[in-house]
């Protein structure tokens, strides 16, 4: 009975949490732009996007080195190590990139945009801006929230390209695959509408949701120092839970049944 | 109620309740904020003061209980109506509640630039006016972190008079400040009131200073209004609240400590386990 209890009683406070998260992200999202806030949206592409570019390029880069080295040891096996271009491109299009991607971005970006927003409440900064007759979800959440719905796909496909020049990298100039397979192996195999769309629309749903979560929890954190941690540690944890399980889901839905 | 009963309040919070979690902050409290009035508010730390000025401005709602702010009951306020009647209204956080990502002339012009066509330069000699009256004209281009707890405040007092509000909320406006500055606060928060015919709530310890520039004082202890008056009346008050605070004495029926067991029974440890 009290374990019964106190999983009711959390299934209802994730629910309820689910409602006002909802609605927050309605009235954030649901306001006519103004040209007057367009600069708020482009230094929050900075912060958000450019600022995280060393981290997905330096990780791509290791991430692509380390499929070369893997794949070639496994491949050369059976002779088919000039199919090592199209397994590369394929994990990384599919599956690696999306998820590391929005690990690294959940780990970088959404931590910063959560202590970031629970510091302005602290600090009565979002009270201020009440005062003075702006909506902090318009002003303060809104372009946060456009600026990570855009920045991750573009740091997932930025990191895909390092990730596949760093396998090049280590097959070709390294292992000495002929470089004219590694590219014509992955040509043949990849499929635009399957496998690079299908990872952009994944990298999409992850960044919707990791940005939401990191937004929401700077918001409502308790207006305290220690509420800034907590905040924090609870957008990285569930982000990057939220990325690994819709990853199982949209995969399931996208690739099972494909050749 | 009181003063000039002809004239409407420009605010008035009538039976108000008001509680954080089990601990009840408001219970029943009236209060009436006349036009062109200061009216000051005082009580005991952690009475409450800070949270009234959030109830006036509908930053929190109330349990219970109602809030008119110029005639016009606040309860079933949108956000928007809410941010559209606090353009009115400026406020002065205990804290400054500055923005840090702005210089001190762009937090002063922010709601200028945000809510008015004006041309850059208009607003250039409108900062600086308001900057001037608070005398940190030479700071404009300061970041909030350069600031000291007492010039962050005063800019933060510029700020909030930046729109011109009808009402402005003072949130212990003297705190930190030394004498000249705190003398040239009171002066300037009489003179904003008496020639632009401002409405003015100020939160304040300083009893010399209030009980100076403020027209009607009210003392909130124990969720309740429990003496109200103009100065004179308060210091005469035969009241035993207002004679406590009035002439800061120890004992009355305000303990200075917060409940706890007897002290020397405390430091012996005599009723631990
Ligand atoms: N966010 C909050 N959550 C829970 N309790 C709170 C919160 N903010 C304030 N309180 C409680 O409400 C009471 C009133 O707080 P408030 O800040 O209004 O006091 P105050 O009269 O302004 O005190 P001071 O003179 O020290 O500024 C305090 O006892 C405080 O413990
Ligand atoms: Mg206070």
């Amino acid at each position: 009975m009290g374990f019964l209890g106190s999983l009711g009683r959390h299934i209802l406070k994730f629910i309820q949490a689910l409602g006002f998260s909802s609605v927050f992200l309605f009235q954030a999202l649901l306001t006519k732009p103004r040209l007057k806030s367009f600069h708020l949206l482009l230094k929050q592409f900075y912060v958000v996007g450019v600022l995280s570019l060393p981290i997905i390029i330096f990780a791509g880069f290791f991430v692509g080195m380390v499929l070369g080295l893997q794949g070639y040891t496994v491949l050369v096996k059976y002779g088919a190590e000039s199919a090592l271009g199209q397994m590369i491109a394929l994990t990384l299009v599919r599956e690696l990139g999306p998820v590391l991607g929005g690990l690294l971005f959940a780990g970088r970006a959404c931590s910063a945009l959560t202590a970031e927003i629970a510091l302005l409440k602290t600090t009565e900064q979002l009270d201020s801006l009440r005062l003075l007759g702006v909506d902090p979800l318009h002003r303060v959440i809104a372009p946060r929230l456009w600026a990570g719905f855009f920045c991750l796909p573009m740091l997932v496909l930025i990191f895909n390209a390092v990730a596949i020049y760093g396998g090049y990298w280590i097959s070709v100039d390294w292992l000495g695959i002929d470089g004219g397979s590694f590219w014509s192996s992955m040509q043949s195999s990849v499929d635009f509408r399957q496998d690079i769309i299908n990872g952009v629309i994944k990298s999409i749903v992850f960044a919707i949701a990791v940005t939401w979560i990191a937004v929401y929890q700077g918001y409502v954190a308790s207006p305290t120092s220690e509420g800034i941690g907590y905040a924090t540690t609870r957008t990285v944890v569930y982000s990057s839970l939220v990325i690994l399980a819709l990853d199982f889901i949209l995969t399931a839905v996208m690739f099972t049944g494909l050749k | 109620m009181p003063q000039n009963s002809i004239t409407e309040p420009k605010v008035s919070m009538r039976d108000i309740h008001f509680s954080r979690g089990n601990r009840v902050i408001f219970d029943g409290v009236n209060v009436d904020i006349y036009p062109g009035k200061i009216t000051a508010i005082m009580g005991p730390s952690g009475t409450g003061k800070t949270t009234l000025l959030r109830l006036m401005t509908g930053l929190l709602k109330p349990d219970s209980g109602d809030i008119f702010v110029n005639g016009e009951n606040i309860k079933d306020y949108s956000e928007a109506q809410l941010n559209h009647m606090r353009r009115g209204m400026g406020m002065l956080f205990q804290s400054g509640a500055l923005f840090t990502d702005m210089s001190v002339f762009d937090n002063v012009a922010f709601a200028l630039r945000e809510h008015t066509d004006l041309p850059e330069s208009m607003i250039h000699d409108v900062v600086l006016m308001k900057l001037e009256a608070v005398g940190l004209r030479g700071a404009r281009d300061l970041m909030p972190r350069e600031l000291s707890g007492g010039m962050n405040r005063r800019v933060a007092l510029a700020r909030s008079i930046a729109l011109d509000p009808d009402i402005i909320l003072y949130d212990e406006p003297f705190a930190g400040q030394d004498p000249i500055t705190m003398g040239m606060l009171v002066k300037l928060i009489r003179l904003l009131n008496d020639t632009l015919g401002l409405t003015s709530v100020i939160v304040s310890h300083d009893i010399s200073e209030t009980s100076e520039i403020a027209d009607y004082i009210y003392l909130l202890s124990d969720g309740k209004v429990v003496a109200q008056g103009t100065s004179e009346e308060m210091r005469a008050s035969t009241s035993a609240h207002a004679d406590q605070f009035m002439h800061g004495k120890a004992d009355g029926p305000v303990p200075f400590h917060y409940a706890a067991p007897d002290y020397y029974q405390d430091l012996m440890r005599i009723n631990e386990e």
